[in-house]
């Protein structure tokens, strides 16, 4: 069954610094654990641990690749968190551009 | 890392001296009513005409809330504001996202106005505060947005 991320779980994952580094790792190449270790201040099993948080809110997908698992962005929980933000921006926008062609209008109305 | 930017375009009858104009100036007449952060309903919606200008809505008693800043005023074809309301909708004025107007002359008149947001991945900096306060009393836009992320499941 196909699980609904919401924008939600996706800001709250992004919340840890920790979390928020490997993601932004994982962001620029997708990578294994092992590479994302190296790079960073913590344990493997603690990066495992930040990846799993990833994964479940929808940020992180993971492909076996011979005995490794790579990790890579996954577009739908980042979809959700930018959804709202979109809708708001869409709504906003809209509501200028019909008031700016009332006024336009009204200018245009007024020589008559 | 980044994640891809908001981008929306509209395109409105007047020259684009006009439609920066009126985008601007007239931000409290055009600003969706209960878009806005403020615990009681906006006045004004203020950005002040000059880079490191204010950005702000005040209510009907004179209490000011800041969105954010000014980044660069470029009249007609430009205008960047520091977007600073973080993920709770709440101004922080070490957080700052950007949001680029830009407007740009149509064959045949009128303008395209284009609006970019970017610099989304730095709403994930307060995020856990932003999900432990889903409980509590969020101003309207935070209800919206809650409202639009359930009607999404």
């Amino acid at each position: 069954m196909a699980k609904h991320y919401t924008a939600t779980e996706s800001l709250a994952a992004l919340g840890d610094p920790t979390r928020r580094a490997i993601f932004e790792r994982v962001a620029t190449r997708p990578s294994a654990v092992g590479d994302l270790a190296r790079g960073l201040p913590v344990s493997r099993p603690a990066v495992s641990q930040h990846l799993k948080v990833l994964k479940e809110a929808g940020l992180v997908t993971e492909t076996p690749e011979g005995t490794r698992r790579i990790y890579r962005l996954d577009p739908r929980g980042i979809a959700a968190m930018r959804d709202w933000l979109d809708q708001y921006w869409s709504t906003a926008l809209h509501a200028f551009a019909a008031f700016a062609d009332e006024q336009a209008e009204s200018k245009e109305e007024k020589p008559k | 890392m980044s994640i891809a930017p908001i981008v929306h375009t509209v395109q409105v009858k007047a020259a684009p001296a006009r439609a920066f104009e009126i985008f601007t100036s007239r931000m409290q007449d055009w600003w969706p009513n209960g878009k806005t952060v403020g615990k009681k309903p906006h006045v004004a919606i203020v950005a002040e005409p000059h880079e490191g200008g204010r950005w702000f809505e005040r209510d009907a008693e004179g209490t000011e809330t800041h969105w954010g800043k000014v980044l660069a005023w470029e009249p007609p074809a430009r205008l960047l504001l520091g977007w600073q309301l973080n993920s709770q909708w709440t101004f922080d004025p070490d957080f700052i996202t950007e949001v680029e107007m830009t407007f740009a002359p149509v064959a045949g008149g009128g303008t395209l106005v284009r609006l970019e947001h970017r610099n989304l991945e730095r709403f994930g900096a307060d995020a856990e505060k932003h999900a432990a306060s889903l409980n509590g009393g969020w101003p309207t836009l935070l209800a919206d947005f809650a409202k639009y992320t359930d009607n999404q499941a």
